[in-house]
């Protein structure tokens, strides 16, 4: 057992930090925000000349061929960074299941991703399916060596800046099994699809995605048709693991800010940081940051570990990071007083962000209780 | 002791569900439900208020010589029951339940006469200046500086998270008049009109971000502000008195009858919310068990403040005890604003920058999760407002506990 990073993941680290020291603090950041795009596509190309596009990739296909750890540290530093650009969309989940496509699709197009030409969205989730990763109602039907796409995809992250859109639908069986679903994927511009565009509370954006009769080659699924359910839960698992890490590294800027705001901050003649009560708040706050760190590199570790254990591993770490992402974002809201409290200060920003990863891909309900059925 | 109304009291039951049909209107129920940080416009608040005045309502706590209703403690029950019930606007609290207890206690007769009557009526807009950049929860350390002109005062510095001051005619302020040992003996209570030459108010933009004329909470400054003799309330360097006493009112007053409100306003999402494998929100035992252990906290806030309350009468403060209820209450409300953002899922997720604007667009998700999440980060400062929530335990150990 080894839990020390090598030369070469902190190197990446060290890359990653420079980047985001150099083009994005909070003042570039909330300017990326308030631009017409949304995001940073200067920031994006400039990911894309630091290879960071690549980190899961094999070599063969263009990338670094890299594992979880170096995702989970990319994602750790984004993370901290309260990085807008749809990373995680685009390279760990949509990069998930290109991934595992067949030879001819990784071709296609995964040296877009990689160049950064393309940004890939996942059109998952539906109203009435809520986390429940197999209640899909969008529609595609067989018609000689085409689909026809049909229904409604929810908060589509990552969405209003994408090309490409991995979309997961029925082809067969009821609403809610397992078998019967299967992945496409589907130019953003294609006939019949419509998007309804907006931002969403933590800084990002989103789209409500509509399908009407989107003609589809078969050429365009991944994997094989009616079989996508398993390979959707391990590239959400994946998803989860990269959320888990984007988590903890916002946690510590909180903390850090909280501690460092309690030491100067003075009222009664003394800094706040003197009351017992916040002393002992703060060190509950850095007790669950550090219970998150573990969990993080836990499911990281775990990811290649069979079915069951994987599963129950993502479930185990999300129910910790929902939790510890509650408790200190509103633990450092609260220390810092009305401060905590302006959209002025980065504090409230972060607090948002981690209020948004809770229910990416599941809250700590359902996560409890995916877990419990693992066991 | 006794839970049971009696044939007057369910009569009265009856006049306030009657006077919310007709007072509440459709246009007003639109607006509401769609702000962000609990208020809305201007016109809103004075339209709602000004007919409760009509009506005699609009005081329920103060005494009777002054305007109040003179409700027994079963009517306020009822009455405020009946209002959160029906989800109408909040009272403005500044005039009706800061200022106005200090007048009636310490103001002179011609300031109660002056200022007593515009209050009731809704007729003047006051705000609360007591915070500073540097005196939140250590009030008394406040800088904000009145000297002594002979015939007036001049006011120097600066109040914070004033709430609602963009909308005010008046503020109450509490200024440094002299610098003595004790922080607290140079404090004064001073009425200022601001419109007044040398006032500026600055937006600040919280959480919810909802965006000028709609924000919550303004920084005002005072540069060479000319305020008139008569303005002071009771004795020059006695304001820390005044202003004690003015915030067990502003702590002590009810919150279970909105809680409940958010309780049923829960259920009902929670059984329009579809959770896949065709189940609704409300099949889920985990879920549902959440909010019924927060429906029996609730419960058990409502019988402290009834308690409390039914021993007291009107225009009388609660004392420390009014901290018992600022700490339970803001606590649950949070509960219940983060159990409606769980409720929601996705839907929190979608950001409406100007929820009043869109008023005729389509809302992406269902209707009532426009405002969930803002609320919800905006709800964050219940527990820092008002004195925070660490400050009211602290006032429970020292003057309930005695430690
Ligand atoms: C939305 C909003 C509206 C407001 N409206 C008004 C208004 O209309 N008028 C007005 O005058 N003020 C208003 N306030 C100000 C409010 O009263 C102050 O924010 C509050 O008193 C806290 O002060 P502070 O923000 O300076 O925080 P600080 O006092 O700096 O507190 C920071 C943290 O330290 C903790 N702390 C401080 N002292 C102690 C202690 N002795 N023991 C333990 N913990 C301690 C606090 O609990 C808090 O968590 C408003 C605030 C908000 C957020």
């Amino acid at each position: 057992m080894d839990f020390s990073f090598s030369e070469e993941q902190t190197l990446l680290r060290n890359t990653i930090q420079s980047f985001l020291q150099d083009n994005y603090d909070f003042d570039s950041r909330k300017a990326i925000i308030q631009s017409e795009d949304g995001m940073s596509k200067e920031n994006w190309q400039q990911l894309a000349e630091l290879g960071l596009l690549g980190v899961p990739f094999s070599e063969a296909d263009g990338g670094l061929d890299f594992g979880p750890v170096e995702t989970m540290i990319v994602a750790e530093e984004f993370g901290k960074g309260l990085v807008i650009e749809p990373y995680i969309q685009t390279v760990v989940t949509c990069g998930g299941f290109l991934r595992r496509a067949s030879e001819s699709q990784r071709q296609e197009h995964l040296s877009k991703i990689i160049s950064g030409e393309e940004i890939w969205a996942f059109a998952h989730a539906e109203p009435q399916g809520r986390f429940n990763l197999s209640d899909i109602k969008v529609n595609a039907s067989k018609n000689n060596d085409e689909y026809s796409l049909n229904g409604h995809k929810c908060v589509v992250s990552g969405a209003p800046w994408a090309q490409k859109l991995i979309v997961s639908a029925r082809t067969s069986g009821d609403q809610s099994d397992k078998d019967g679903i299967s992945l496409f994927i589907v130019d953003k511009s294609a006939e019949g699809v419509s998007l309804r565009d907006y931002k969403t509370v933590d800084g990002s954006m989103a789209s409500e995605v509509t399908f009407e009769n989107v003609k589809i080659d078969s050429s365009s699924i991944i994997g094989e048709e009616g079989k996508a359910y398993d390979l959707i839960e391990l590239v959400v698992d994946e998803t989860i693991a990269a959320l888990c890490a984007e988590a903890i590294g916002a946690m510590s800027v909180l903390n850090d800010a909280t501690v460092e705001y309690c030491k100067t901050r003075k009222q009664f003649g003394q800094p706040i940081g003197k009351f017992q009560v916040l002393q002992h708040r703060m060190v509950d706050m850095f007790m669950q940051y550090e219970q998150s760190v573990s969990m993080t590199y836990m499911v990281n570790l775990k990811l290649s570990e069979d079915e069951l254990e994987r599963r129950k591993a993502a479930s185990g770490a999300k129910v910790q990071i929902c939790n510890a992402s509650k408790f200190i974002g509103q633990s450092a809201v609260q220390l810092h007083g009305g401060m905590g409290m302006t959209d002025e200060l980065n504090v409230g920003h972060y607090f948002k962000r981690l209020a948004m990863i809770e229910t990416q891909f599941g809250n700590a309900d359902h996560h409890l209780k995916k877990y419990s059925s693992a066991s | 002791m006794d839970l049971n109304f009696n044939q007057a009291d369910i009569d009265f039951r009856n006049e306030v569900r009657d006077f919310i049909k007709t007072s509440y209107t459709s246009e007003m129920k639109a607006e509401l439900r769609r702000s962000k940080n609990g208020s809305a416009s201007k016109d809103l608040h004075v339209k709602w208020q000004k007919s409760l005045y009509e009506k005699g309502w609009i005081a329920p706590n103060w005494p009777v010589e002054h305007g109040g209703p003179g409700f027994t403690t079963t009517q306020n029950y009822i009455f405020e029951t009946e209002m959160a019930h029906a989800g109408v606007p909040r009272t403005v609290p500044f005039g009706l339940s800061m200022v106005a207890p200090v007048l009636m206690e310490f103001g002179t007769e011609e300031q109660k006469n002056k200022y007593l009557p515009d209050i009731l009526a809704t007729n003047v807009w006051w705000c609360q200046g007591y915070s500073e950049p540097g005196a939140g929860s250590d009030l008394a350390s406040l800088q904000c500086k009145a000297e002594d002109k002979g015939d007036h005062y001049l006011v120097n510095g600066t109040k914070i998270w004033t709430t609602m001051a963009q909308h005010a005619d008046m503020i109450f302020c509490l200024v440094r008049t002299s610098k003595t040992d004790k922080p607290q003996s140079g404090i004064s209570f001073l009425l200022i009109d601001m419109k007044s030459e040398g006032i500026d108010v600055r937006p600040l933009i919280t959480l919810d971000q909802s965006p000028e004329p709609y924000q919550e909470v303004n920084q005002v400054f005072f540069e060479d502000v000319k305020v008139p003799k008569e303005n002071l309330v009771g004795e020059e360097n006695k304001g820390w008195t005044y202003a004690k006493y003015l915030l067990e009112f502003e702590r002590g007053n009810s919150y279970s009858p909105t809680l409940y409100r958010g309780i049923e306003k829960l259920k009902s999402i929670a059984k329009e919310t579809s959770i896949g494998n065709g189940e609704n929100l409300i099949d889920d035992s985990d879920f549902i068990n959440k909010l019924n252990k927060c429906e029996i906290e609730i419960q058990a806030l409502e019988f402290v403040e009834l308690r409390i309350f039914s021993a007291l009468s009107a225009g009388q403060r609660v004392g420390p005890e009014s901290s018992i209820l600022k700490t339970r209450g803001t606590e649950l409300q949070q509960k219940l604003q983060e159990l409606s953002v769980e409720a929601i899922g996705y839907w929190a997720s979608p950001f409406v920058y100007d929820t009043f604007a869109n008023i005729n667009e389509p809302s992406i998700g269902p209707d009532y999760a426009m405002t969930i999440a803002p609320s919800y980060f905006n709800g964050r400062k219940t527990t820092i407002y008002a004195g925070s929530n660490e400050i009211q335990r602290n006032i429970i150990s020292k003057a309930v506990l005695g430690l």
